[in-house]
């Protein structure tokens, strides 16, 4: 479990990092926090040229709202996250499922711009940016550009981003005051990668759903925006029956793969009995 | 200080300081030699395969590689190691002309560094020719399976059918049968520290040095001695002050202990391994998984009259020793605490292509109870009475001891009927019926379990010839098996202070703390002023076949001889003590650290007074005492015999006893079992100290439930590992534990110097019966019955949906299973 030999750059700005990256022409690896690349190199799985780490470019860790979009640099850490007070009043769902993520020495190393270009299916982070319908921003050697995140996710640990691309600012739009929500995962031990997970938020308007919001993690190749089940909340409000049905829809919208850990029927499984979990968390805690 | 105070209380750990502090001395810490050069193991990719050759040239032509060992030098170099049965199974260190599991070594890569090699470890090229795998111990001895060993024939390493009292009769004239098939799964221990060897080869004296974490048993000495062709006093094993935990692991270190040997010897440079955690989970070592069919015969009151276990042990790609000990190291404790006479015990030995086992704490005993303590739930269930009625009326009573088993163990001691009694007292027992009946009504699933366990510790190396028939035993040229044995020394400098050396190798059970309050008592001296040094040296300590650390084996025969060592040496200071007053040592006594006068005015001799004479002025010494002070006692146990004639032997020395009670709630939707309750109760006998005491409960207990829900070598069909590092290897971790209630019984064992037995096993041989019997409770009311572990939540839910699609439908009876005979009934000669 030693990594096959690889040149290492410690980048100091944006600039540096993306010019390090076009020189090996796809052939570097972004190095954040390390919690998923370092395994990955040691096991040979990745066998990149180079590493850039970007860990030194201060410029790249902030939290900041801006116009009712709360904007992270990609390198804030997921244990910044977890007790920022913006994100607290902002973004409760987030901060509610970075405590699924891991244990507290790999949130205190893993970031939020890593975390979602590593693209694990079974993370939280990639199920809430699903939610929420965030975007992420992007560098490149042709400057900058913005990936929504129904266009981000490809495929298993796959992005649309380019080999030659950094990952530099995560966006997510502010929850409206009163929104409910909740993160709700089924993982076999605390801390591990989810079985499923499903994050969930609700804006009522009276007894009526003026807007539903749910993803998933772990049941397939990437996040899935379960908006069929949404819609069926939109239209007929947030009462026991409406919930169940969204619940048994959220489980014929995904197509999960079996693994060592669940099959596939469990996963579909989880994923109707999670749902109307979330739900039912989201809908007591929303106010109108 | 009074003496006897030190014994029964929670001393800090004097291994914690450095251990916490990072200056622990591991195998990978201090490099012994100088100039080392550094192995990667080239290791199979295929379950198994022809190996056709090897062509090493890429690699030995890259930088920094010294040399390359391929099985072909293996098999020019080394004899096979011994196995513990009669079939023709050739083990080598690594793989001379198959492989038979998926990480099996092909080849080490010796290089200047550890990078490197694991760089030209990709380029060695093994030309293999691919074989059909088979992994399933029943399938393995199915006519058509793929054939391992051809030698060998079939699949089939080793049968045999024990039969004990009248089994045959006890079935006939029983009221009540209950059967059932159960699956235990192969998982480890995965200690944080992983193997590790460092050899040196001494070409001038013809000395092999091989440090390492090795735990013993100490017959791997003459046994890897014999593989690479050295006499035993040209093979020095080293042990390092710190081992980072094994649980058994380490004691299969030993083919590791022959390859990087021979690497050394071959390439004349010193060589350093350390494993990896991938090539650990890969092919260190595990646990058999087992398929067993049981039947348990009964009266109508719920009195068992006898058993029969028919058991498929899987032991992987070759049956490496003490295997099988997965079948027989339990042999004297096979009735477990009840009074059954009549058992019949049909074991199958089978090899497939997996990775290879061997002890796993608390060895072949988690297997044992998970079976055995389902049976006695499921007959309580049939007979509808209450499992700790059915346990109450069958246990071995307090005036019965020491109790002789049918199959020959000899229990020392122990009151098991209190130890229940208790355990029921402290879980609530009635409440938690109450609230599950509460829980029920509100249609919850909530579920109370029992496991009992005879703790069998301190193994008696005579067991693994019940492996072999007894004719084979019988034939005169047959040398029989038995013992258990330990060595201490204890001396004293000449300022009065105390050296203890043991020829032991702990793993983090804190034997420096639990010695020092042994010496201390007896000596009458502070632990402070006693250091202990337990670094296993076979050139310099007092060893033998069964020395080591396993088989919970140092709180019965290490701290017996560390006491009877200190009480030589106190016994000769007695007599040193008087002959300077001029009396006669009856008229004189040992206490509170000092010789004194039984009576009569006289100033007395503290042990330093007296250590510095007898240092200084040997012409003090009485005429005939031997100059010096050190002691060495080495302690066995008379009651360590070999395995007889009808294959009874007492396979163990002492005997503790574990009563648990653990209520759990089932999440139907999500089938997420949550513990609410958990009671362990043990009889260890004297307990020296309560706190290191706690600390092996606990860990025992999560290695457990590791078992029960979490942990699994997984293999596909075609031998591939499916879960293969911690993220797929689930090991519970402190959020996974629950609350632990713990107390004690005393009976002390009247066969140890002070009292005590072995503990360090523990609740890792109930918890996984424990669990499944509160989960088949909690679930009874879908008619679900856990008979395969682990639970893990996808099987939990299958179970649950087809229970809940099959509600409607009448349940369908549960019939008796069929017994098959085995594959080749023949018992191998």
């Amino acid at each position: 479990m030693k990594p096959p030999r690889f040149e290492y750059h410690a980048a100091h700005s944006v600039d540096e990092a993306v010019a390090l990256l076009g020189r090996y022409g796809g052939d570097a690896k972004v190095l954040a926090g390390g919690q998923s690349l370092m395994p990955m190199l040691n096991f040979r799985l990745a066998r990149p040229a180079a590493l850039v780490d970007v860990n030194r470019v201060a410029a790249l860790a902030y939290v900041r709202e801006d116009d009712g979009v709360v904007a992270f640099g990609a390198m804030t850490r997921q244990r910044t996250i977890e007790f920022s007070p913006m994100v607290a009043a902002r973004l409760p769902l987030l901060r509610e499922a970075t405590r699924w993520v891991g244990h507290l020495p790999i949130r205190s190393r893993g970031t939020i711009g890593g975390s979602i270009a590593h693209a694990d299916p079974s993370a939280e982070y990639p199920a809430v940016l699903t939610a929420l319908g965030g975007e992420v921003i992007v560098q490149g050697p042709r400057g900058r550009r913005t990936v929504k995140a129904a266009d981000l996710f490809e495929g298993y640990l796959t992005t649309s981003l380019g080999p030659e691309e950094l990952l530099v600012e995560v966006r997510l739009p502010a929850m409206p005051a009163g929104a409910g929500y909740a993160f709700e995962e089924f993982a076999r031990r605390h801390g591990d990668f989810a079985i499923v997970g499903i994050a969930a938020m609700v804006v009522r308007d009276g007894a009526r759903c003026a807007v539903a919001r749910l993803a998933t993690a772990g049941t397939g190749p990437v996040p899935v925006r379960l908006r069929a089940a949404e819609e069926i909340l939109e239209r007929d409000g947030l009462g026991d029956a409406a919930v169940a049905a969204a619940g048994a829809r959220a489980a014929e919208l995904v197509d999960p793969d079996a693994d060592v850990h669940a099959s596939a029927e469990y996963r579909r499984h989880l994923t109707g009995v999670l749902t109307v979990r979330a739900l039912k968390r989201a809908i007591a805690g929303a106010t109108s | 200080m009074a003496s006897g105070s030190w014994i029964g209380r929670s001393v800090e750990r004097v291994e914690d300081g450095r251990l916490l502090t990072g200056r622990g001395a591991f195998i990978d810490d201090h490099p012994p030699v100088s100039n080392l050069s550094h192995a990667a193991i080239v290791r199979s990719p295929h379950a198994h395969a022809r190996i056709r050759g090897w062509d090493a040239s890429a690699a030995l032509a890259m930088e920094g590689v010294v040399g390359v060992i391929t099985g072909r030098d293996v098999a020019a170099s080394c004899k096979p190691f011994g196995v513990g049965v009669t079939a023709p199974v050739h083990y080598y260190p690594a793989a001379t002309d198959k492989v038979r599991f998926v990480g099996e070594p092909v080849a080490v890569v010796v290089a200047r560094d550890r990078y490197l090699a694991e760089d030209a470890a990709e380029a060695v090229v093994v030309d293999y020719e691919v074989l059909p795998a088979v992994v399933d111990p029943e399938k393995a001895l199915e006519p058509d399976a793929p054939i391992l060993h051809e030698a060998v024939g079939s699949n089939l390493a080793g049968h045999r059918r024990l039969v004990y009292g009248d089994p045959d009769r006890a079935f006939a004239e029983a009221e009540v049968i209950v059967r059932e098939r159960f699956r235990f799964p192969k998982y480890a221990s995965t200690p944080i520290e992983t193997y590790g060897v460092i050899a040196r080869w001494d070409g001038l004296d013809g000395v092999l040095t091989v440090w390492s974490n090795f735990m013993g048993p100490f017959i791997m000495h003459p046994l890897v001695a014999r593989v690479l062709g050295l006499p035993e006093n040209r093979l020095r094993f080293i042990v390092p002050p710190d081992i980072g935990g094994s649980f058994g692991i380490k004691s299969s270190i030993y083919p590791y202990l022959a390859l990087i040997g021979l690497a050394a010897m071959k390439l004349g440079v010193p060589v350093k391994w350390i494993e990896d955690r991938r090539e650990h989970l890969l092919a260190s070592s595990s646990g058999t998984d087992r398929v067993a069919w049981r039947e348990v015969a009964a009266r109508n009151d719920g009195t068992i009259v006898g058993m029969r276990f028919k058991w498929f042990d899987n032991v992987g790609g070759y049956i490496r020793s003490p295997e099988p000990g997965c079948s027989f190291r339990p042999t004297g404790n096979f009735v477990g605490p009840y009074r059954f006479q009549n058992l019949e015990v049909d074991a199958s030995v089978v090899m497939t292509n997996k990775s290879l086992t061997g002890p796993n704490r608390g060895y072949a005993c988690g297997h044992l109870y998970f079976e055995t303590e389902r049976m006695i739930d499921l007959l309580a269930e049939r007979l509808g009475l209450d499992p700790v009625e059915v346990r109450r009326r069958n246990l071995i009573d307090r005036a019965s001891f020491p109790y002789r088993t049918p199959t020959g163990g000899l229990y020392d001691s122990g009151d098991y009927a209190a130890t229940l009694d208790k355990a029921l007292v402290l879980a609530k027992y009635d409440e938690l019926r109450r609230e599950q009946a509460r829980a029920r009504a509100a249609g919850r699933y909530y579920g109370i379990g029992l496991a009992l366990a005879v703790d069998p510790s301190v193994s008696n190396m005579g067991y693994v010839a019940t492996a072999l028939d007894p004719q084979f035993r019988a034939k005169p040229e047959y040398l029989p098996k038995s013992g258990a044995v330990d060595s201490a020394t204890v001396k004293i400098d000449p300022l009065g202070r105390v050296i203890a050396i043991l020829g032991t190798t702990p793993q983090g059970q804190g034997h420096q703390t639990i010695v020092s309050q042994i010496v201390a008592d007896e000596l009458g001296v502070a632990p402070r002023d006693v250091t202990v040094v337990d670094e296993m040296d076979t050139f310099t300590r007092v060893w033998s076949i069964s020395s080591g650390t396993y088989s919970s084996r140092f709180g019965s025969v290490g701290t017996s001889a560390v006491a009877l060592a200190a009480r030589k040496l106190k016994a000769k200071l007695v007599e040193y003590a008087a002959h300077l007053m001029g009396v006669t040592p009856g008229e004189v006594e040992f206490r509170d650290g000092g010789v004194h006068r039984t009576s009569g005015k006289a100033t007395p001799y503290s042990i330093k007074d007296l250590a510095g004479r007898a240092h200084w002025n040997t012409e003090s010494l009485p005429e005939g005492m031997e100059p010096g002070l050190a002691a060495t006692a080495v302690f066995g146990f008379s009651v360590a015999r070999a395995v007889d004639a009808e294959d009874r032997v007492n396979s163990s020395n002492t005997y503790g006893f574990i009563a648990e009670v653990m209520a759990v709630e089932v999440d139907p939707d999500t089938a997420a079992i949550k513990i609410v309750k958990y009671v362990t109760v043990h009889d260890a006998g004297t307990i020296i100290n309560p706190m290191i005491v706690e600390g092996q409960i606990y860990g025992g207990a999560l290695h457990g439930l590791g078992g029960a829900l979490y942990e699994e070598l997984a293999y596909d069909d075609d031998g591939q590992l499916l879960t293969g590092t911690f993220m797929d290897y689930l090991v519970p971790t402190a959020s996974e534990a629950p609350d632990i209630e713990i107390a004690h019984v005393v009976s002390p064992s009247p066969l140890t110097t002070l009292g005590s037995k072995g503990l360090g096993e523990s609740s890792s041989m109930t918890v996984p019966a424990v669990i499944a019997n509160a989960v088949s409770d909690a679930l009874r009311p879908l008619g679900i019955s856990i008979t395969e572990l682990p639970m893990t939540p996808t099987r939990l839910h299958d179970l649950i949906t087809r229970a809940r699609s099959s509600a409607s439908e009448p349940r369908p009876p549960r019939s008796g299973h069929p017994r098959p005979e085995p594959a080749s009934p023949t018992p191998l000669q």
